[in-house]
């Protein structure tokens, strides 16, 4: 099976300052790929040159822009804005051939039908990161790139945003998203990425990423942090 | 780009607050400057303490001026308030019901009348140094003018006594002769009798007398000029060199929507693309959905747009107060669409270099009040140096040119509307760069 990214040599340099450094790696279609990574690694970095936000230094991604969905941690959309409106707005922005049912499909399928007509400000934190998400998704791009999407969610948010996210999955989707929770990369990950100081230093599965730590580890977070004193 | 258009205004329709105070603020602002400077400014209360005798006069020559004629002249240029004496004024002042107190001494009249000594009045006042130093030149004015009005009445009463002297008749002097002959008359009475006189030294000594009578006559009648102009020695005669005269009120419009302008178009335009900034909706909109010159464009574009109706709106609405002439309507388009082109891209600079919509504000605010009073020092105001920097500060930001354009176009001022217009359109590109490299940085 083709994959539905590829992210080749990746680098990005901020003066002197190197964010990331020939970082690659591929996504299959209907793959959920987790980022982590201590802070200052180059997860927020990997996925904005993903989504085009910013141009990589060295390197290239398969995708244009247009073609990977980005949700952003803090949502990018109107707070004076209801829901539709927001979204009728991207998708117009997107170019979608038939705006309103966009609008309409996206907002059956995140669930804020009834939540339409409000003001994006007055929304649950939850809420609004659904929207965002939905925002991203307003083009029907084959890859979405979410930056810790649940970063200021309670458990139950947390819980309904994964559940949406791995429905797209079940579509074939791609998804890729950047976490500080390692309980969340274990239970949703298909596949991890960690990065540290703008490198790529593992690619694979959790039980892969455990199976280093040690047998009979199964506490990622551990094993990240042991990892990643292993490789300083 | 319309819908993004759309959603700004979508936006600006639920900001009523903002809205309000984006458009009442610089309409306040300019309509106090505008009845501040197109009303006449009112007059000082001050006490007047008249302590000369009622109905005291002054002598000179046969004249007899009243005292009370330069109570008269103090009047006109302030608001009086009568006060029975010199301590009453004392605790009007003190207490602040009076800006300051005159007092006319009682022996003013036997000062002025002497010759010798010079008339003096006591000014009292108070209050903190900027009112010390309004009272101070207000009084000061209005008792030069009293002074230059008591004067002429002087200057009357003497040059009707030397009228007297040369032509003769009577003085009006009390216990003056009230037939005297005059030095005019005396060379021709002379003559009869020097004719009589054998040679001799009578005869000299009469022909010395006769000379001296012509002489004087001749004399006597130049120093009424003389007196003219020690009355008030210099004239002033003005001439503009280039434009036309314009009346301060209506230069006082010029500016009051000039800072509307300005206030609008740059808070409008910061705010905006600091929104989007504040919002983090910049880095989604430049990934391909919208370019950032296609974004400064709408953003320039709607600031402007409001900000020229606004101060259009309130150029029109200030000229109820003020006599414009709406023959110059197209130079008024043109100046005011310069000025908020160029106000609405320095606002798109400033909003692009700040992080946030308050950042932004600050910011603007900052930038912008010096601006005011930057381009209102006029030349000679301060020092060559210091004036040379706020010149170029003047240049490089669009308040001056824009109220030069303005003054153009609606006071026929110079320099040419031509020139602060091309100037205007100059910075808007500049500031259009700025804001460019601004928004380089979408996250």
């Amino acid at each position: 099976m083709s994959a539905a990214l590829r992210v080749e040599a990746l680098g990005k340099r901020f003066g002197d300052l190197v964010a990331l450094e020939n970082v690659s790696f591929e996504l299959a279609p209907g793959e959920l790929l987790g980022i982590m990574g201590p802070n200052g690694a180059g997860k927020t970095t990997l996925l904005a040159a993903i989504a085009g936000v910013q141009a990589p230094s060295s390197g290239t991604v398969s995708l244009p822009p247009r073609e990977v969905g980005w949700a952003p941690q803090q949502a990018a959309l109107y707070g004076k804005l209801t829901v539709a409106e927001n979204l009728a707005l991207f998708a117009r922005l997107e170019r979608v051939p038939d705006a309103r049912a966009a609008v309409a499909a996206m907002l059956e399928q995140t669930g804020l039908s009834e939540r339409a007509g409000d003001q994006l400000a007055r929304l649950s934190g939850g809420n609004r990161q659904r929207v965002n998400v939905a925002a991203g998704l307003l083009g029907d791009p084959p890859v979405l790139a979410l930056d810790e999407p649940s970063a200021s969610l309670d458990p139950a948010q947390r819980e309904r945003l994964w559940t949406f996210v791995k429905g797209l999955t079940a579509t074939g989707r791609a998804v890729v998203f950047s976490t500080h929770n390692p309980a969340e990369a274990q239970r949703h990950a298909d596949r991890l990425l960690v990065l540290d100081a703008g490198r790529l230093r593992f690619d694979g599965t959790t039980a892969e990423l455990l199976a280093r730590a040690g047998a009979g580890e199964t506490d990622l977070e551990h094993a990240l942090v042991r990892f990643l004193e292993a490789v300083a | 780009m319309t819908a993004l258009l759309r959603k700004d205004l979508k936006i600006l329709a639920r900001s009523r607050l903002l809205v309000a105070v984006l458009v009442l603020y610089p309409v306040v602002i300019a309509l106090l400057i505008g009845f501040a400077i197109s009303r006449a400014p009112s007059k000082p209360r001050v006490a007047i303490v008249d302590e000369t005798a009622p109905g005291e006069t002054i002598q000179v020559g046969g004249q007899r001026i009243a005292v009370g004629e330069y109570a008269h002249q103090l009047f006109s240029n302030v608001e009086p308030v009568a006060v029975s004496s010199r301590a009453e004024a004392r605790r009007q002042v003190s207490d602040g019901k009076v800006v300051a107190a005159v007092v006319i001494p009682s022996d003013i009249a036997a000062r002025v009348g002497s010759g010798t000594s010079q008339g003096q009045v006591e000014v009292l006042y108070n209050g903190d140094a900027l009112e010390q130093s309004l009272v101070r030149e207000k009084l000061r004015s209005a008792l030069a003018e009293a002074n230059l009005g008591f004067s002429k009445q002087i200057q009357l009463a003497a040059s009707e006594a030397i009228d007297a002297l040369v032509r003769g008749g009577s003085l009006g002097t009390l216990g003056a002769p009230s037939n005297l002959i005059g030095l005019q008359q005396i060379p021709g009475e002379l003559r009869s009798v020097i004719a009589r006189t054998p040679p001799g030294h009578d005869r000299e000594a009469l022909e010395r007398i006769g000379r001296f009578a012509d002489f004087a006559a001749a004399n006597l009648g130049v120093s009424k000029r003389v007196l003219a102009s020690v009355g008030q020695p210099i004239a002033i005669h003005t001439e503009l060199v280039h434009g036309r005269r314009t009346p301060l009120d209506s230069f006082a419009v010029v500016v009051a929507v000039a800072v509307s302008l300005m206030f609008l178009g740059v808070l409008l335009a910061a705010g905006g693309i600091a929104m989007e900034r504040e919002e983090h909706v910049l880095a989604r909109l430049v990934r391909g959905l919208v370019s950032r010159g296609a974004l400064l464009v709408e953003k320039v574009g709607l600031a402007a747009a409001c900000s020229f109706l606004v101060a259009l709106a309130m150029l029109a609405g200030v000229g109820i107060f003020v006599s414009l002439d709406w023959g110059r309507f197209p130079q008024w388009l043109l100046a005011l669409a310069c000025g908020a082109l160029a106000f609405a891209a320095l606002g798109t600079a400033i909003g692009a270099l700040a992080r946030d919509a308050r950042a932004a504000s600050i910011v603007a605010f900052l930038v912008l009040l010096p601006l005011i009073f930057l381009a209102l020092v006029p030349a000679g105001a301060v020092g060559h140096g210091f004036y040379d920097v706020i010149s170029v500060i003047s240049f490089v930001f669009p308040f001056k040119a824009a109220l030069q354009a303005l003054d153009a176009a609606v006071n026929s001022a110079s320099p040419s509307l031509g020139g602060a217009a091309a100037h205007l359109l100059g910075l808007t590109v500049l500031f259009a760069v700025l804001a460019r490299v601004g928004l380089r940085r979408a996250l």
